[in-house]
């Protein structure tokens, strides 16, 4: 059982790299899915000291809902912004930071979230503070700066934390 | 192929057309730095998503194989356009952004970028 853990650092990337072996090949055969598999064996075992502790994800299925939701707001994300780039005057718009303290503390979460919010409408993560306990995000146009942390806090945060935590 | 797939494959194209306009219109338009970061962040996303998604389509409808190549070109985008983004923004805290001009940084202090004195790095 040790060795099989020293040998299969991370299952799931393993997985995950042959599919996208799979994927890159465009077509189904054995020779590709023994190879890809082959990849997903060596990759992360070689580069096993670049992940020290494996994130754990309690619940699979917040996955891809969570995947779902942010495809559809990226898609609302891009509509969101034309219409302020193209029908807002640089006057009327007003660009704020606002500081999101975070509840999340495992680095892979703070990483997705951070992603996520450049993604969707109207906010960009820019930087994380000293030890990682709050993320610096720039709006587009935020008249009400708190409104826009609630927002990100309740949609994404809050479904990180059952994800990772 | 049918006329149904020539309409969506042409409307994928146009959607695709208009998003990378407005994307590049607002590096244009937008009069500060962060807020030009915006526009090809997002934008373009749907921007280039529209154009594999026609090029899918079009793979499906015309045969013999399906093509999902398009796919991970997706999934790579998505996955790198937060991290270039995010290094722009890096480059202008460090240039022009100074400790006063953006807000606190709650129970830390400070933030990453702007933490270089306590480590004693110079750059």
């Amino acid at each position: 059982m040790r060795l099989l853990q020293r040998m299969l650092p991370h299952p799931i990337l393993t997985l995950l790299l042959t599919l996208t072996w799979l994927l890159l090949v465009n077509g189904w055969s054995l020779n590709s899915l023994v190879f890809g598999f082959g990849l997903g064996l060596i990759i992360p075992f070689v580069t096993q000291p670049f992940w020290p502790n494996r994130p754990t994800i309690k619940r699979p299925i917040k996955v891809i809902q969570y995947v779902l939701l942010v495809l559809y707001d990226i898609v609302v994300a891009n509509v969101v912004v034309a219409k302020i780039v193209v029908f807002k005057s640089n006057d009327a718009r007003q660009p704020n930071w606002v500081t999101i303290p975070l509840e999340l503390r495992t680095p892979e979460a703070i990483t997705a979230l951070a992603g996520t919010i450049t993604m969707t409408p109207g906010t960009l993560s820019a930087d994380v503070s000293a030890e990682g306990h709050a993320l610096l995000v720039h709006c587009l146009d935020a008249p009400n700066p708190d409104e826009v942390r609630d927002e990100i806090k309740q949609r994404y945060e809050r479904r990180l934390m059952e994800i990772f935590e | 192929m049918n006329l149904f797939f020539e309409i969506l494959i042409t409307g994928f194209l146009i959607m695709a057309g208009v998003f990378g306009l407005v994307g590049s219109f607002g590096l244009l338009k937008l009069n500060d730095a962060m807020s030009r970061l915006h526009a090809p962040t997002k934008a373009t996303t749907l921007g280039v998503g529209g154009v594999l998604l026609a090029s899918m389509t079009f793979a499906f409808a015309k045969g013999p194989h399906w093509s999902v190549h398009e796919l991970m070109i997706t999934l790579f985008l998505l996955l790198t356009a937060p991290i270039t983004a995010n290094f722009i923004a890096k480059v202008h805290i460090h240039q022009k952004e100074t400790r006063d001009s953006l807000p606190a940084a709650g129970e830390d202090g400070s933030w990453a970028t702007q933490n270089l004195d306590e480590t004693g790095d110079q750059s």
